[in-house]
């Protein structure tokens, strides 16, 4: 079994999976059941001043359902902890106590004045958290009075409250960002000023679920009125791989650490967090579906992973950031098809009315009379449609064309790249 | 039947009979109609729709209630077979839309297409909910001979397309087999006579019960005084075995056998042998041995004198007789039912021998072509072309009394619609 004990910032914890905060780290009775259950760390339930929020007593969560009610998307309106600080306090404490090899983070939105952050960061570290991680995401509620997400998405402001983080604390400190903004560098960049020893993303994005359909309200509301929340889960796993990638990508903020975070469900999520450069995960939603149980399958997945690729959990950080780069940067002379396996083929047509209806006419409905579904290679523009529609696993593949001609559009194929930056038809290519 | 003491009612008791005829196929609660709704592909040019008889839009209707559509679902059923209900429960889906539904070729379990569309049509049917318009009224008038499948079907075409029509029916109530010969336990809670009130509240049908034709001047006489015939009779008469002993009290057919169960209002007070014997293969012999076994019979034998594969009766429909209890033999002919005064027993041509206190025959139905002998008939029915047309001008026929069928109920509605929209085509021409 490959060994995923790893240190983030010099914590260590026996694996990289920590329940990220929100409800599943609300208490000591939650995360004490988290940490029998096997999980590596928690960023407990965000703290705030005294006296704490109040939640709504009606609907706070909503999911966008399968039909078989599997949860695939997942919206919330609760604030940070509705618990008095001191409560909070002792219970960090104790965990701690019963707890050492365990990760403990303080999850910490405070108003936009160097006072608070002075006064509240030394109590909170005092009962011997490992770190630090501030909530600059929350994106209801909260926003409304000036912190969280109203912070996040202020690139001065986070740098601000960084700083003012970092001067009070002697653990490290992670600054969480919140998605709901268009361009990730920046807050990722501002963090890094501020003297943030790392970055976990994502927060929640700004949702509202669906209206119900009787009362033509929006849903769910509280006595009549609803509000956006802030959507997680499953759905929302390749935006906050996006986000990952661009910051492990973007050359002024390499080095900076990531805590990734939004949908991971499985091993598989998991690995491609970790492969597009975070070196850590937290999960929520996937626990709040499911239980904490699904540790175990976060922890032996990905260790067995790791064996099956004979890979440390160090080598698979970050391998597959360069992989991952701008549009212009592909090469245009590279080309596929699809190619049908006759023999997986269960006929059900589907790539051939979506290749018809909407994309390019290259897959046919019968041959000789009889029903058959075969690609067209001078129509087919790989654009891997049938691929994503196909209901079998594995029975379209896209092949490379290798030598000859593309048969669609008659030019010899050439292992010469053509980038757009290079491309004739391009009227802004750099001449060499 | 008569009832002494070899043959009588009340082996089991009501509530062991009552069980025995609950729901073959109990309908799906919602959470599982989206779960298996949710299996379907939603191929393009579906092979299930293509399977199905009536032509129904499989993947539509199951899609639609994936979206809590059910109004939508229903009507994308019905529009193409009024009988959607009805064929929900009794079509051997396992050959048709179900046999070609692509799902079993990836994981050998078609989505569950009866089902469904029971579950799509059965809220429709018990609210009464009206999913169709008639067309503007055309002034034409057509007569339907017959109250089955067939009759009905064209029947409630005619009236969505703006004709006037009379349906004359032999029995005292409409639906044909579906309310005197389909298993009981398949179409429970009087289904039939819902969906015949469903049908006929169409408007611009009337129903005429206990109104037979069977004289050739009644069939003249309906030519002249309407635009248009429909005739769907389906088959009258019992294929007799013409043996010895075929007269004994206690020899039986199956037909009206089952005709009596299905219109019992106390199934436990039907008279039942204890042992039966049941000469035929087909579905209407399975039919009857598993009810009879389910009234308490205590050995039902069924013969038949080819194979399992030769049988008309689906591979479902052997496997349901088997798990109900009835031994089924193959490859044995009857030579001659023996008795003193009543049945004793069948003897047959291989040399088996058994004690029966009835013997059923469901060897088959054939046309009763009294007053229809002018229509011209091919192996014993009548004669239609790939619009239902028969060989005499304005009379078209459908249902299980054309030749070429496959004496199925939804076979029986399509011959209707097809008959109905040639009619329709016909009468505004002229
Ligand atoms: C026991 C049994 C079980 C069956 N089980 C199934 C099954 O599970 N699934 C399936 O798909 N099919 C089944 N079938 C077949 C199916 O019932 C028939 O194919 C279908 O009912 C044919 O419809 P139809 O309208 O042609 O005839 P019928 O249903 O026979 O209806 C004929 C109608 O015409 C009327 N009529 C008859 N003669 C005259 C006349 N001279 N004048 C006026 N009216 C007349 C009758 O009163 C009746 O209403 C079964 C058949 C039997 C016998
Ligand atoms: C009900 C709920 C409450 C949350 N509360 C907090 C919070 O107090 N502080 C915080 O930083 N994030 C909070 N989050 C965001 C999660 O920590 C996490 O960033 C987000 O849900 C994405 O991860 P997931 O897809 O695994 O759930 C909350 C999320 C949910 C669903
Ligand atoms: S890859 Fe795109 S163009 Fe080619 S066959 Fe598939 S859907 Fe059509
Ligand atoms: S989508 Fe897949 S299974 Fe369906 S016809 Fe196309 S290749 Fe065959
Ligand atoms: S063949 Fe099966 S999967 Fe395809 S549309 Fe029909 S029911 Fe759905």
């Amino acid at each position: 079994m490959a060994d995923l004990k790893t240190s983030f910032l010099g914590i260590s914890s026996p694996n990289p999976f920590w329940l990220a905060s929100a409800p599943p780290t609300d208490k000591a009775y939650n995360v004490n059941r988290a940490f029998e259950a096997g999980w590596g760390g928690v960023v407990w339930k965000t703290l705030g001043e005294d006296p704490h929020i109040v939640n709504v007593s009606g609907p706070r969560y909503s999911a966008l359902h399968s039909n078989d009610r599997r949860v695939i998307g997942f919206n919330n309106i609760e604030l940070i902890t509705d618990r008095p600080l001191k409560t909070n306090l002792d219970e960090l404490r104790q965990v701690k106590k019963d707890w050492p090899d365990r990760a403990l983070i303080a999850s910490v939105m405070l108003p936009m004045n160097a006072e608070s952050w002075t006064k509240y960061i030394p109590m909170i570290e005092d009962t011997g958290v490992d770190g630090f991680e501030l909530n600059f995401g929350c994106p209801h509620g909260m926003s409304e009075r000036g912190m969280g997400a109203a912070v996040g998405q202020v690139p001065e402001y986070i740098q601000m409250a960084t700083e003012w983080a970092k001067q009070a604390a002697s653990v490290p400190v992670i600054v969480k960002l919140t998605p709901n903004i268009t361009n990730i560098v920046p807050p990722a960049k501002a963090a890094q000023d501020g003297g943030a020893d790392a970055v976990s993303l994502i927060n929640t994005i700004n949702s509202i679920m669906r209206v119900d359909y009787d009362s033509l309200t929006m849903y769910p509301t509280t006595d009549g009125m609803g509000t956006h929340g802030g959507y997680c889960g499953e759905a929302v796993k390749p935006i906050a791989l996006n986000m990952v990638a661009e910051i492990a990508r973007t050359r002024e903020l390499a080095g900076l650490p990531i805590s990734g975070i939004g949908g991971i469900t499985d091993w598989r999520d998991a690995v491609d967090f970790l492969a597009l450069g975070a070196s850590n995960v937290q999960v929520c939603t996937a626990a709040m579906v499911y239980g904490f149980k699904i540790i175990d399958d976060l922890v032996d997945g990905l260790s067995n992973f790791l064996d099956d690729k004979a890979l440390t959990f160090d080598q698979l950080v970050g391998k597959a950031v360069p992989s991952v780069t701008d549009w212009q940067h592909l090469n245009l002379n590279y080309i596929e098809k699809a190619v049908i396996d006759q023999d997986l083929c269960i006929q059900c047509g589907r790539c051939h009315v979506v290749c018809e209806d909407t994309s390019h006419q290259a897959i046919t409905n019968s041959v000789d009379g009889v029903r058959r579904f075969e690609v067209l290679d001078d129509e087919c523009v790989g654009c891997n449609l049938c691929v994503s529609v196909c209901p079998v696993d594995g029975c379209i593949s896209m092949q490379q064309l290798t030598s000859g001609n593309d048969p669609r559009t008659g030019s010899a194929i050439t292992e010469e790249k053509l980038r757009w930056t290079e491309h004739p038809n391009n009227p802004m290519r750099k001449m060499d | 039947m008569a009832d002494n003491e070899r043959i009588k009612a009340g082996r089991l008791n009501k509530s062991e009979i009552d069980e025995g005829f609950l729901d073959l196929h109990p309908p799906l609660p919602r959470s599982e109609a989206l779960i298996e709704a949710d299996r379907c592909y939603f191929c393009y040019d579906a092979p299930c729709t293509i399977a199905c008889p009536t032509g129904i839009d499989i993947p539509s209707f199951i899609q639609k209630i994936r979206s809590d559509n059910i109004r939508g679902s229903a009507h994308t059923i019905l529009s193409e077979n009024i009988m959607g209900g009805m064929c929900a429960r009794v079509c051997p889906t396992e050959i048709l839309c179900e046999e070609a539904c692509v799902r079993n070729t990836h994981e050998e379990k078609p989505v569950e297409i009866g089902l469904l569309q029971r579950y799509a049509t059965d809220p429709i049917l018990e609210s009464g909910t009206q999913l169709f318009e008639r067309s503007a009224r055309s002034g034409k008038k057509v007569a339907v001979v017959g109250g089955g499948p067939a009759g009905l079907s064209c029947a409630h075409r005619l009236a969505v397309l703006g004709h006037d029509v009379v349906i004359f029916n032999r029995d005292s109530k409409a639906g044909g087999l579906n309310e005197y010969g389909i298993a009981a336990y398949k179409t429970v809670d009087n289904f039939a006579q819902k969906e015949v009130d469903y049908i006929l509240a169409i408007g611009g049908i009337e129903l005429r019960n206990e109104s037979p034709l069977v004289s050739a001047g009644d069939l003249d006489k309906l030519r002249k005084n309407y635009d248009a015939v429909f005739v769907g009779i389906g088959l009258g008469l019992s294929n007799e075995l013409g043996i010895e002993g075929e007269d004994l009290p206690g020899v039986e057919n199956a037909i009206e056998y089952i005709a009596d169960l299905r219109q019992a209002a106390d199934k436990s007070q039907l008279p039942v042998g204890r042992n039966v014997v049941v000469i035929g293969g087909g579905m209407t012999a399975i039919d009857v041995a598993v009810q009879s076994m389910r009234l308490g019979a205590e050995n039902v034998h069924m013969v038949y004198r080819r194979g399992p594969d030769e049988m008309s009766a689906s591979g479902f429909e052997q496997a349901l007789a088997q798990t109900s209890g009835v031994t089924i033999h193959h490859w044995a002919s009857p030579a001659r039912i023996v008795g003193n005064g009543h049945v004793e027993s069948v003897e047959f041509k291989e040399g088996l021998k058994l004690p029966a206190d009835v013997v059923f025959k469901a060897i088959g139905q054939a046309l009763s072509a009294e007053g229809y002998g002018a229509l011209q008939q091919d192996s014993g029915r009548i004669k239609v072309d790939v619009q239902q047309r028969t060989s005499i001008p304005n009379v078209w026929a459908g249902g299980d009394c054309v030749a070429g069928g496959d004496d199925l109920t939804v076979s029986a509605v399509q011959h209707g619609k097809i008959a109905a929209i040639d009619i329709d085509r016909q009468l505004r021409k002229t």
